[in-house]
C-alpha cells in the first residue's frame, strides 16, 4: 500500500499535526491549504500585471502605426491605463478593483471588462468538465485493457499510439478532427460553434462534440499513461498476489483490488490535466469558434486589449488554483494513511 | 529498481536497438532536412504568385493569395525550426541552474525558489507566452526565443532539482567539497555531468513543446515576419478553405504532427534507456 502513489505530493507535505484532534486538525489543514492557495494568486496576479503592462510599451502596441500620429490619442490612453503613475501605485489600483469585483474597462469597446467576459467563464466551465466526464472512463478503460495486456502486443501498440497522441499540438488534433469528420471526409459534424446571440453552445449539442473531441484527445493520453503505471505497480504487490492466491478471478481482482487503488494518483493526474485545461482551451476555442474565455483571450491579446487580457488570466489561473485545491482535499479524503495522519 | 550490471553493451548499440528511439530520431531528422533544404529546393519564390487563389495547380494546390502551398511549406519550416531550438536550449540551461541551485543550497532558498516556480506553473505555456505578447506590437524572433524558453524554465527546473537532490548527498560531492572545492566548481564537475541522462531526455519533450508552442502561435497569429511563409500561419491563413483547399490546411497541420510525433517518440526512446538499461 505505501507504494501505489506514485504522485504522493499532497500526502507527502501532510505533517501530522501534533496535540491537535479531529475536527480542529482538519480546520487548521485547511486553512494552510487555503492560506498556500491565496498566496499563489497573489504572485500570479503579479506576475500577470507585470507581464502584460511593464514588459512592453502598451500604447504603442494599440495604436500601432497610429503612433506618431495621433497625440491625443496617445494622451487619451496613457490617461485610461494610468500610465503617468508609477508601476506599483498601478498594481495596487488595478489589485483594488479585483477585489470589489471592478475589472476595468475594455479598451476594444469601452464597456465594463466584466459584462463582456460573464457568459462566456460559463462556457468554458461547461465544456471543460464535459469533456473531463468523456475523459474519464475513457482514460481509465484504455489503462485497464493496456495494463491486462501488459508487455504484450495490444499493450506496446496502445502505449506508441498514445505517445505520440500526447506529443501533438492541440490544433493539429483538432484541425484534423476537422477535416475526417466535418469537411472533407465526411460532413457529419459542424465544423465551428455557431451560437445565435444569447445563447449558449450546449443549445447545439452537435457542435460541441468536436471541440470536446479534441480535448479529450489532448489530456487522456498523460491521464492513461499515469493510471497504467499505477496499476502495473498495484498488480505487483503482495495484497493482489493474496487476492489471487485465494481464488479471485482475474476480472475481480482487477476491478476491486487494483482499479481501486489506483484512483487517488488518478485524481492527482486528471486535477493537474483539469487545471492545464483552463488555459489549455485557448487554442482548442480558437480551433471552433467556442465562445469562451480562451477564445477571448486570444482575441484581447491580438487587440492588445490589456484590461481584458488581465481579468481573462487571473480567471483562469484561480480555477487552476481551485481544481488543484479540490483534488488535494479529494486525494486525502480517499487515503487512510493521510486522512488518520491529519485527524489523528 | 537500479540494474547497473557492468557487462552491458555500449550506450551507442542499445541505442539502435531502441524502437521508439530509432523511429522518432528518423523522422525528426527528415523533417528538421526538409525545413532546412527546403528552401533551397523549393519550385517557386516564397511569395511568388503562381496561379488564381485555392487551385489545384502544383503538387498541393495554391493558397489564399494565389502562392504555391509545396513551396511555402518547404520555406515555412526554418524559422519554426531555429526558435524551437533556441528556446529549447535556453530553458533547459536556465531551469537546470535553477533547479541545481535549489537542490544544492537547500533550507529556506530552496523552499523560496520552488514556491515561485509553483506559481509560473499554475500558467500553460502558451498563456505566459500570450500574456507577454499583450503589450508588444510586433514580436521579434528573440522575445518568442525569450518567452518559450523562460516558459520552460520552470518545468525544467523541477525535474532538475529533482534529479539533483539524489545526487548532492552522494560521497563523491560530499569529497569534493571536503578537498575545499569551490561551490560553483563543484555544481559544474561533480553534479551536472551525472545528470547528463535525465536531462537529456526532458530536452527531447521540451523541444516538442517548443514545436507545438511556436505552431501554436502562428496559428494565433503571432509571427514575427508577416508575409512570410511559417507552418503555423500558413494553417490560419488558409483554415477557410479546408473543404475546397484541402492540402493548403492539411499539409502544414500534418508536417508539425509529424515532426512532433518524432522528437516525442525521440525523448521517450531516451527515457526508457536511462530506465531500463536498454530494451
Amino acid at each position: 500500500m505505501a507504494d501505489v502513489a506514485t504522485l504522493p505530493e499532497p500526502l507527502a507535505e501532510v505533517a501530522p499535526p501534533r496535540g491537535r484532534q479531529g475536527a480542529s486538525a482538519w480546520a487548521a489543514w485547511l486553512a494552510r491549504r487555503i492560506g498556500l492557495a491565496v498566496l499563489t494568486l497573489w504572485l500570479v496576479s503579479i506576475l500577470v500585471f507585470v507581464a502584460t503592462t511593464a514588459l512592453g510599451d502598451p500604447v504603442r502596441a494599440i495604436l500601432g502605426k497610429d503612433y506618431n500620429a495621433n497625440k491625443a490619442r496617445v494622451a487619451q490612453l496613457t490617461d485610461q491605463l494610468n500610465l503617468n503613475e508609477s508601476l506599483i501605485t498601478r498594481y495596487f489600483h488595478w489589485l483594488g478593483g479585483l477585489f470589489t469585483g471592478d475589472l476595468g474597462t475594455s479598451i476594444a469597446n469601452q464597456r465594463p471588462v466584466s459584462e463582456l467576459i460573464g457568459g462566456n467563464v460559463a462556457n468554458t466551465l461547461v465544456l471543460v468538465l464535459l469533456s473531463a466526464v468523456v475523459m474519464i472512463p475513457v482514460a481509465f478503460g484504455i489503462a485497464m485493457i493496456s495494463a491486462n495486456y501488459r508487455g504484450r502486443r495490444p499493450d506496446t501498440v496502445i502505449q506508441t499510439v498514445l505517445l505520440a497522441l500526447a506529443g501533438l499540438p492541440e490544433f493539429v488534433t483538432g484541425i484534423l478532427l476537422v477535416a475526417l469528420f466535418s469537411t472533407t471526409v465526411f460532413h457529419w459534424l459542424p465544423a465551428v460553434t455557431l451560437v445565435p446571440p444569447g445563447g449558449h453552445p450546449w443549445g447545439a449539442p452537435k457542435s460541441m462534440i468536436l471541440p470536446i473531441a479534441t480535448l479529450v484527445l489532448a489530456v487522456a493520453p498523460y491521464v492513461s499513461r499515469i493510471v497504467r503505471s499505477t496499476l502495473l505497480e498495484v498488480l505487483d504487490s503482495d495484497y493482489v498476489e493474496l487476492a489471487r492466491l485465494k481464488g479471485i478471478p482475474e476480472t475481480v481482482v482487477m476491478r476491486k483490488h487494483a482499479l481501486l487503488n489506483a484512483i487517488v494518483p488518478g485524481i492527482q493526474v486528471i486535477a493537474l490535466q483539469l487545471a492545464w485545461l483552463a488555459g489549455g482551451v485557448v487554442i482548442v476555442e480558437t480551433v471552433f469558434n467556442y465562445p469562451g474565455i480562451g477564445f477571448q483571450l486570444v482575441d484581447s491579446v491580438r487587440n492588445h486589449d490589456i484590461p481584458m487580457v488581465q481579468a481573462l488570466s487571473m480567471i483562469m489561473a484561480g480555477i487552476y488554483v481551485g481544481v488543484n485545491l479540490v483534488a488535494d482535499l479529494l486525494s486525502i479524503l480517499l487515503t487512510p494513511r493521510a486522512r488518520t495522519a491529519i485527524s489523528g | 529498481m537500479s540494474t547497473t550490471t557492468p557487462a552491458t553493451p555500449s550506450t551507442l548499440r542499445r541505442a539502435f536497438r531502441q524502437k521508439r528511439l530509432v523511429a522518432g530520431l528518423v523522422i525528426s531528422v527528415l523533417v528538421i532536412l526538409f525545413a532546412l533544404l527546403g528552401p533551397l529546393l523549393a519550385p517557386h519564390g516564397e511569395n511568388e504568385v503562381v496561379g488564381p487563389p485555392f487551385t489545384g495547380k502544383g503538387l498541393l494546390g495554391t493558397d489564399y493569395l494565389g502562392q504555391d502551398v509545396l513551396s511555402r511549406l518547404m520555406y515555412g519550416g526554418t524559422e519554426i525550426l531555429l526558435i524551437a531550438v533556441l528556446s529549447t536550449i535556453l530553458g533547459v540551461v536556465f531551469g537546470t541552474l535553477i533547479g541545481v541551485v535549489a537542490a544544492y543550497s537547500g533550507g529556506w532558498w530552496d523552499e523560496v525558489i520552488m514556491r515561485l516556480n509553483d506559481v509560473t506553473l499554475a500558467f500553460p505555456q502558451i498563456l505566459l507566452a500570450l500574456l507577454v505578447l499583450t503589450s508588444v506590437d510586433q514580436p521579434k524572433a528573440w522575445i518568442v526565443v525569450l518567452i518559450i524558453g523562460v516558459s520552460h524554465a520552470p518545468r525544467v527546473a523541477r525535474l532538475a532539482r529533482g534529479v539533483a537532490l539524489g545526487i548532492v548527498s552522494r560521497d563523491f560531492v560530499y569529497a569534493a567539497e571536503a578537498l575545499g572545492e569551490k561551490r560553483s566548481r563543484v555544481i559544474v564537475a561533480e553534479v551536472l555531468p551525472n545528470m547528463n541522462a535525465p536531462l537529456l531526455a526532458e530536452s527531447g519533450l521540451r523541444l516538442t513543446y517548443s514545436i507545438g508552442l511556436v505552431g501554436a502561435l502562428g496559428f494565433l497569429g503571432f509571427t514575427t515576419n508577416p508575409g512570410g511563409a511559417n507552418w503555423g500561419v500558413m494553417i490560419r491563413e488558409n483554415q477557410l478553405a479546408l473543404s475546397t483547399q484541402t492540402w493548403a490546411v492539411l499539409a502544414p497541420v500534418l508536417i508539425i504532427g509529424l515532426f512532433t510525433v518524432g522528437t516525442n517518440l525521440m525523448a521517450d526512446g531516451i527515457a526508457q534507456l536511462n530506465q531500463r538499461g536498454g530494451d
